[in-house]
């Protein structure tokens, strides 16, 4: 589909309220935005991801994330055709400036874009002895700074490994679904900067998401399924040797 | 009466259990937080706190509202649905002031093989090119324009 002139100026209200809140320039907290019209997750296609590394570099700027950690990162998989158990998987730091040259052609090779899976269950919150990690009502695993103790519970907890330390602040610090932005109607910043559609962010309480015409028509997992987490990023076409 | 006829050490302990319960609670009121348990077992105030990060990436709608020869440029093009800070880096502060910061030139010899090199593990049905055999060295928009590179009259 391409954007027609009608579809534009269907699109502008809301690019202007996206770019009052640009304008505005300071933080602020969004007043239109409703905690409990929302249910937010992501639906990763796996047949689109070209691993450029542009949704990693994307969060690190978008969310000031020191060098060497990661709150998004590209995993490449390379599976042989005799060993589907034992997949070699590499991502060099963390696939940011995109893959050198796959060696082996042979077998099966592909990309595995990985971020919290903010989980309805989960796990990492479940085990916060201060209270500092939650679920929002909209759906979205938080970490409060200001009450976090850096006890490394939560990044224990993490069937995923999304978490880490903080080496500046001591605190533990995760994807936030780019939290200030889904609030004020803009997407995440991985989601801005892909170039393939491969991550589409995705409100699952909201019926006109195209979300659920994707779910409906297409075979997708979730990572670990069996850790009963209810993981809600959606993965399209992911193998089975993906851990 | 013989029974309470010491009773008053009871009523003694009783006065300062009750003094150090209240004490206790307001103690407590000023160490939790106010919006503490608001929504569950944690800070409400946490969520607004998460979502004043001011923005980095301004969203391919902004950039539209000003930049609409572009996107008719790409609309009919293979990068129609390439949004524009995919290439042109977070460019919040220029739309906050197009005046205040100018986006950089891009270097499509470096910008362009990010996607498109080569690579065996890349969707099969994706454009890729081996850039050194394809180009020689050659910036891509010698031949390609960015925004629709779709060479015209010749191969897509």
């Amino acid at each position: 589909m391409s954007i027609t002139r009608r579809h534009l100026l269907l699109l502008l209200p809301a690019a202007a309220v996206a770019w009052k809140h640009v304008l505005a320039g300071t933080p602020e907290a969004s007043p239109n935005y409703t905690m409990s019209q929302h249910w937010w997750g992501m639906l990763i296609d796996l047949t689109k991801c070209i691993g450029c590394g542009n949704c990693v570099r994307a969060c690190q700027t978008e969310n000031d994330v020191p060098d060497g950690y990661f709150r998004t990162w590209v995993e490449r998989y390379h599976v042989s055709d005799y060993d589907i158990e034992n997949p070699h998987v590499d991502s060099p730091d963390g696939g940011k400036k995109g893959f050198p040259p796959t060696k082996e052609a042979s077998g099966k090779n592909f990309f595995v874009p990985k971020l919290c899976n903010h989980c309805a269950e989960s796990p990492c919150t479940q085990v916060c002895p201060v209270g500092a990690t939650f679920v929002s009502p909209d759906g979205v695993v938080l970490v409060d700074k200001k009450y976090c103790l850096g006890c490394r519970y939560c990044v224990q907890a993490c069937p995923y490994g999304c978490r880490f330390i903080n080496p500046k602040t001591e605190t533990a610090e995760k994807c936030t679904l780019c939290y200030h932005r889904i609030t004020k109607g803009l997407t995440t910043a991985c989601c801005e900067s892909c170039p393939t559609g491969a991550r589409q962010l995705a409100d699952l309480k909201n019926p006109h998401d195209p979300i659920h015409e994707f779910l409906k028509t297409h075979s997708v997992q979730i990572l670990k399924p069996y850790m009963a987490t209810h993981a809600k990023v959606f993965y399209n076409g992911l193998d089975g040797s993906v851990r | 009466m013989h029974a309470f006829k010491d009773s008053g050490h009871l009523f003694r302990l009783a006065a300062v259990f009750v003094a150090g319960t209240l004490l206790f609670l307001v103690v407590r009121s000023f160490l939790v937080p106010k919006s503490f348990g608001q929504y569950g077992h944690y800070r409400g105030a946490a969520m607004a706190e998460t979502a004043a990060r001011p923005v980095n990436f301004a969203g391919h709608e902004t950039c539209e509202t000003c930049h609409a020869d572009v996107l008719d440029k790409k609309k009919d093009g293979k990068h129609a649905h390439v949004n524009c800070e995919a290439c042109h880096e977070p460019l919040a502060k220029h739309a906050d002031d197009p005046s205040a910061m100018q986006p950089p030139k891009l270097d499509t010899a470096v910008l362009c093989v990010r996607c498109h090199e080569a690579n065996a593990a890349k969707p099969k049905n994706f454009p890729q090119v081996a850039s050194a055999d394809h180009s020689s060295g050659l910036p891509c928009d010698t031949c390609h324009q960015p925004h629709s590179p779709a060479i015209s009259g010749g191969m897509k």
